[in-house]
């Protein structure tokens, strides 16, 4: 078991999940905004860039693609 | 009236959404698809900021008002599954660098002579407005008019209106002209055109072709000095909006009016409603050359960093290129052939057609069925003397 933080709020998931499948595993299915609507994984393949999240400070990090690792802190991107 | 509309771009979208309207009954031809082409390898500007005072000037200022109009409409009225225009009046804001000053701001001088607003900004404003903007900026010029579209679902958006109002679309390239007596014929006027999907009568043929206008043109008996320029757009992945207007060097003012072949760039940032940021531009005559290699995207990069900071630590998810249409004279070709009657060419507009679509339509309306219009066609026709000297 991992737990992880998104925007402060603890998630648990699986060792060895991507910060993906830990949302998507904890019920969230959509994290970063963009003005047409909200986006989540559409390709989870690392081609679209639509799951992007930042990660301990780093912008940008696709979630599909990046391993969770226990006390990570994720943020959403979430255009103002 | 029937009435053939060759291309399916924005220019054709809008041109069959007018003459739809004005009582046309119209079938648009294509032989990629709807946006296949330019309209989609390009950034939905709708510009003002780079028009030095003319005829295309004056024709980019009314189209702009118009697409205030058309945009609005198309959104209100779209059917489920139908993307929206994301027509944005983000505004632009162009800068110069050390030494570039005083052009710029005479440039934006002439402008506001001609009614195009041209705000000079101060530091603060600037600052506050594009906070992430390099500091060695020295001045800055805000076009309120300045907006931006999405040109691929903005031309799905105007064809869908025109079909769902009687006009159709038949996918087919076009090879030859009918003649009145339906057979593809060289003589008398044009009665439609012969297509690999069969022939099509009409009573006017528009050409709407784009960067292969010219080809179209011959391939009708015309002659057309339609010419292609490759463009070279980057794009970065998403991130949180850090760019809030359209901005660019004003270096760009030359290189769009130049008639030099070499590669020229010229920096634009935008974001896009997805959260990409948008970095163009290049300028580079080389036919329908499809390799564009690293070099128009290494320099684009380079001086897009110079001028936003931040992109340098900005991964990039792709580019692409299209072909821009232009003419000798730099001016749009709007209008009836001088030598094939029944033939009206709407083409030329070299980057700026996505902006330039609806007055052009109301034109082209105007050449076809006697539409009114408050524009002045004059300085577009194709029978100008700035085109048949090198036709």
């Amino acid at each position: 078991m991992i737990r992880i933080t998104v925007d402060d709020e603890a998630i648990e998931g699986r060792a060895g999940q991507t910060i993906a499948g830990v949302l998507i595993g904890a019920g969230r299915t959509a994290w970063r905004t963009a003005q047409t609507g909200e986006r989540g994984v559409f390709c989870g393949i690392g081609v679209c860039h639509d799951c992007l999240v930042t990660v301990n400070d780093v912008e940008g990090v696709r979630a599909c693609q990046r391993e969770a690792v226990d006390g990570d802190r994720v943020e959403r991107e979430v255009r103002a | 009236m029937r009435v053939a509309v060759i291309g399916s771009g924005i220019v054709g979208a809008a041109c069959a959404l007018a003459l739809v309207e004005g009582g046309a009954e119209v079938v648009v031809i294509d032989r990629v698809g709807v946006a296949g082409e330019t309209s989609s390898r390009c950034e939905g500007n709708l510009l003002v900021s780079d028009k030095a005072p003319g005829a295309e000037a004056d024709l980019a200022v009314a189209s702009n008002a118009m697409w205030r109009v058309l945009a609005a409409r198309l959104d209100a009225e779209r059917p489920a599954g139908q993307p929206a225009t994301e027509f944005e009046a983000k505004g632009g804001i162009v800068v110069a660098f050390g030494g570039g000053e005083a052009a710029l701001e005479r440039f934006a001088e002439v402008q506001r002579a001609t009614g195009i607003r041209a705000e000079a900004m101060d530091v603060a404003s600037l600052a506050a407005a594009e906070p992430y903007l390099s500091r060695e900026v020295v001045h800055a010029v805000h076009y309120p008019d300045d907006a931006q579209i999405q040109p691929s679902a903005a031309t799905q958006a105007l064809l869908d209106t025109a079909i769902r109002s009687g006009a159709r679309l038949v996918i087919g390239d076009v090879t030859g002209p009918l003649d009145r007596s339906g057979r593809a014929d060289r003589s008398g006027r044009l009665a439609g055109v012969m297509t690999t999907a069969g022939p099509i009568e009409a009573d006017a043929v528009v050409n709407c072709a784009g960067p292969w206008a010219g080809e179209v043109a011959a391939r009708l008996g015309a002659r057309l000095d339609i010419r292609p320029r490759r463009g070279v757009i980057l794009v970065t992945t998403p991130m949180p909006q850090r760019v809030f207007h359209k901005v660019y060097d004003s270096d760009y003012v030359g290189a769009v009016g130049s008639g030099d072949a070499a590669l020229q760039t010229s920096t634009v940032v935008e974001s896009t409603p997805g959260g990409t940021v948008l970095i163009g531009s290049s300028r580079e005559r080389v036919g329908f050359d499809d390799r564009p290699g690293v070099a128009p995207a290494a320099a684009i990069a380079a001086k897009a960093v110079r001028l936003f900071p931040f992109l340098e630590e900005t991964l990039l998810l792709r580019s692409y290129f299209g072909f821009r249409p232009y003419a000798p004279d730099h001016l749009p070709v709007i209008g009836a052939d001088p030598e094939i009657a029944g033939l009206v060419h709407a083409t030329g507009h070299e980057g700026a057609g996505i902006g330039l679509a609806p007055a052009t339509a109301q034109l082209v309306a105007h050449a076809v069925l006697g539409a009114p219009t408050a524009l002045d066609p004059a300085p577009f026709l194709p029978g100008r003397a700035g085109l048949q000297e090198t036709a």
